[in-house]
């Protein structure tokens, strides 16, 4: 197999308990906030590891660089995404889960 | 591995179907469009296994983007008691029994007809590909599928565009639009959000819009994400100007499908047969109706969004203008 194509296997299976993280937080979670905060961590760092797998089957730089644009355009859009929740999430009365 | 190719696929025709059923049997609404936008993604993924990557584009960007976009702002106009199925009444015996009775007999006999069927299907078969292949030099594109949807099949397009602007004047005759956003003040990471997003959406729509003739993009990608944009804005704050909602907003919308029944016509006069492009127009003929077509296909998405007729812009001056679509 070629190294590439190795690397691009680790990396992807890499990606895998970001996810698998990502999505057990949004299931057991006790609170929207935390939710929030377990999705757009685990998901964008794993989806940068998706990302960087598929550089090393890009065939050119520029697909190496729409790679790239895609993660950070959604690395924005989840942070947004999650702020724009939260704080329609506060304005509606919610408040943090606290341990008492 | 064709082996992991099959698991694959089997994984995601149970995906499919297991998300269809719940979010047809989900009680609360909000759930059920979440899931479908969820269903529009996965089915996007199907169209890529199938080979087909600007069916795929399309279904990600219109039918999960668009359509769940649709979805939600009419769930957030709906009252409160109206966002949950209304309960079942109780079952009657003969309920009780047909429905068990029917999918009894249905499913297996469906099952049974598929798999025969199946047997004798061809796994691949070329369809009209070489026919297509052949006639790609006269088309005027490099691209067969945009040669297959605005040349030789230009009559559907054509009728796609006017189906829209049909959509678009039911939902314009039944209410007025209201404003997509109710934040005050808008939230600056919002507005950040928009003046990164915006360059980047229109660039990229017309880089779709520009590499529909080699490879998989065109009008409808690009004008979807282009309403994207346009409904990005309205969300942080900014509204169509006054001056632009009457004569110029209706060119707009209905300029896709206009432009292209006057080329219909033309060729009509020229030709003797509608949408016959004369070859050396062809390619410049398709490059126009698609930026047209691009620009009206947005503003007509946008417009869907927003939800209703722009308000009367004439008012007498002690009274505010009531709220047209897009503005605060």
């Amino acid at each position: 197999m070629a190294i590439n194509d190795l690397i691009t296997g680790l990396l992807l299976l890499a990606s895998l308990p970001f996810f698998l993280a990502g999505t057990l937080g949004l299931l057991r979670f006790p609170d929207l906030f935390c939710r929030l905060h377990a999705l757009t961590k685990a998901d964008n760092l794993g989806l940068g590891l998706v990302v960087t797998g598929l550089m090393f089957q890009a065939d050119s730089w520029h697909q190496v660089a729409r790679l790239l644009l895609t993660w950070l355009l959604v690395l924005v859009a989840g942070a947004t995404v999650a702020h724009l929740i939260a704080r329609k999430a506060l304005e509606d009365g919610q408040r943090p889960w606290s341990r008492r | 591995m064709t082996e992991l190719f099959l698991a694959f696929d089997l994984l995601l025709l149970i995906s499919l179907i297991g998300l269809a059923w719940l979010l047809l049997a989900s009680a609360d609404l909000f759930k059920a469009v979440v899931l479908f936008i969820a269903f529009g993604l996965l089915l996007a993924l199907a169209w890529t296994r199938l080979g087909a990557p600007d069916v795929a584009l399309a279904e990600a960007a219109i039918g999960a983007g668009i359509t769940g976009t649709l979805l939600l702002v009419g769930l957030g106009r709906l009252g409160s008691k109206e966002k949950c199925r209304p309960g079942r009444p109780p079952t009657t015996t003969m309920q009780r029994f047909s429905a068990p009775l029917l999918i009894g007999l249905i499913t297996p006999s469906i099952g049974m007809i598929l798999l025969l069927e199946l047997q004798q299907l061809q796994r691949a078969t070329p369809g009209q590909q070489e026919a297509v292949i052949s006639l790609l030099d006269s088309s005027g594109t490099e691209h067969p599928v945009t040669a297959v949807l605005l040349n030789f099949r230009a009559y559907d397009t054509l009728l796609e565009m006017g189906v829209l602007l049909l959509a678009l004047v039911a939902i314009w005759s039944l209410d007025q639009a209201r404003p997509l956003f109710r934040q005050d003040p808008v939230s600056p990471v919002l507005q950040g959000l928009t003046r990164l997003y915006l360059p980047i959406l229109i660039l990229v729509s017309g880089a779709l819009l520009w590499q529909g003739g080699q490879a998989p993009g065109g009008a409808f990608q690009a004008g979807a994400l282009l309403s994207a944009g346009i409904i990005l804005a309205a969300i942080s704050g900014r509204s169509l100007p006054l001056r632009g909602q009457g004569l110029p907003l209706r060119v707009l919308l209905a300029g896709g499908f206009l432009f292209f029944l006057l080329v219909a016509a033309g060729t009509l006069l020229r030709e003797g047969i509608p949408l016959q492009y004369p070859r050396e127009l062809a390619g410049t003929l398709i490059l126009i109706i698609e930026i047209i077509a691009t620009a009206s296909i947005a503003a007509l998405l946008a417009a869907a969004i927003a939800g209703g007729h722009p308000g009367e812009v004439l008012e007498s001056p002690d009274r505010p203008a009531s709220g047209p679509g897009r503005n605060p």
